[in-house]
């Protein structure tokens, strides 16, 4: 009879998680918000220059080079780190479900659960 | 223009994308790319970037109106998210060596088919089947709250749903889109999972499926911090803002007005695409 307090489990694991979420977006937000208002009191008056692909500069498109950077000397990286704790936000999400099958024991869920964290972990920080 | 100009305009722009998306329950990610290329001229690839980044941010702000009304299935989304993660990270491969023009045309072929969904709405039905083996192995069946107390429902056809999100996960991944619409196709009508039930876990799963394809953008230089800073934060004032009207929104009328937008975005987008201009 472990059907129901699996359930049960889930349920709180589920209200703990959207919480956990919407944590995630409301601080990543901020920090976006206020990079945003760093950048355009800095960088106002100049032109945007989206129409033709560069790719954005490298330092802005690793972790390392993301956090080494963000501060008020450079805001464009502090728009890029909120939106890299934006991205970690569903990682962590997993994360936190990988806990919940394990304290319920369900063998099944942690190894399929291990296998989302690792795709995604290769994407965010694999070689390619 | 100068950024002072710009920021605000596109943050319109999103926050009417976001807000209707929300509305018409199809996200707002689908709308912000051909917004951005067609309207302002920006280069799909920073356009898709950006919108993919806002698929995250809307996905996970829903998660908790979603969740209180019970209706999401974990295990389901867990399950299904290996699917549309490794489409997603194929999707994502793929579209660093996909021509852009080519990009336009699958994107507006996927926008015709939304606008089709959205002028359709759906039908609610009551399902039954036999069950299916590996739904029970794997726990999928589950049951969710109605007038009448908890109902349950069996998951059927799981490989073929499986295959569906993994070509879902993939669209997601080339286009940065949150491809809901296909998702809830996936579990809605090939898997035999009531509708409220497909779309809170569609909801849960499409936060994931994006960031498994954010990290390959990231590094490939698709996420530029002037154009998803506002695009970010307009699609996601614009969902919570549309999140909120749906009750009492006239949402027929609405579904109407997003069909025939999305429709000329949809030919735009296809005929750009064809011309070479994108």
């Amino acid at each position: 009879m472990t059907a129901p307090i699996n359930r049960w489990t889930d349920r709180r694991l589920e209200v703990v998680i959207s919480r956990l979420l919407r944590t995630g977006v409301l601080i990543s937000a901020t920090v976006v918000l206020l990079g945003g208002i760093c950048f355009l009191s800095r960088h106002g008056q100049e032109l945007p220059e989206y129409r033709v692909f560069h790719g954005t500069p490298k330092i802005y498109r690793t972790f390392a080079g993301v956090v080494e950077n963000a501060g008020p000397s450079n805001c464009p990286a502090v728009i890029q780190l909120g939106l890299l704790l934006l991205i970690l936000t569903p990682v962590a999400r997993v994360g936190f479900s990988l806990a919940g099958f394990a304290l319920e024991h369900d063998r099944t869920y942690v190894a399929l659960t291990l296998m989302v964290l690792g795709i995604l972990i290769y994407s965010l920080a694999g070689p390619h | 223009m100068t950024n002072l100009e710009f920021t605000p305009l596109v943050f319109g722009i999103s926050a009417v994308a976001g807000c209707l998306g929300a509305l018409t329950g199809l996200g707002g990610g689908v709308v912000v790319t051909p917004a951005l290329t067609l309207l302002l001229g920006v280069d799909i690839r920073y356009a898709i970037g950006a919108s993919l980044v806002s698929v995250i941010a809307t996905s996970s702000g829903a998660a908790a109106a979603f969740v209180r009304e019970g209706y999401s299935n974990i295990r389901l989304g867990m399950f299904l998210e290996i699917a549309t993660t490794l489409g997603a990270l194929l999707g994502a491969f793929l579209a660093t060596r996909t021509p852009t023009a080519v990009l336009s045309v699958i994107f507006g072929l996927v926008l015709l088919h939304a606008a089709w969904q959205s002028s359709r709405g759906h039908s609610q039905d009551e399902k039954s089947q036999k069950p299916d083996a590996l739904a029970q192995r794997l726990q999928l069946n589950g049951s969710y709250p109605s007038a009448a107390g908890p109902r349950e429902y069996q998951v059927g056809h799981v490989k073929t749903g499986f295959s569906l999100m993994f070509g879902a996960g993939t669209l997601s991944g080339l286009l940065g889109i949150g491809s809901g619409a296909l998702k809830v196709i996936a579990m809605d009508q090939a898997m035999h999972v009531p509708f409220k039930v497909s779309t809170t876990t569609s909801n849960f799963m499409i936060g994931v499926t994006a960031a498994a394809s954010a990290g390959i953008y990231l590094s490939r230089g698709y996420i530029e911090p002037g154009l998803a800073m506002p695009v970010m934060l307009g699609v996601l004032a614009g969902s919570v803002l549309g999140a909120r009207q749906l009750i009492g929104a006239r949402v027929r009328v609405l579904r109407w007005i997003f069909a025939g937008v999305v429709g000329v975005m949809a030919v735009e987008m296809i005929v750009t695409g064809v011309q070479g201009k994108l």
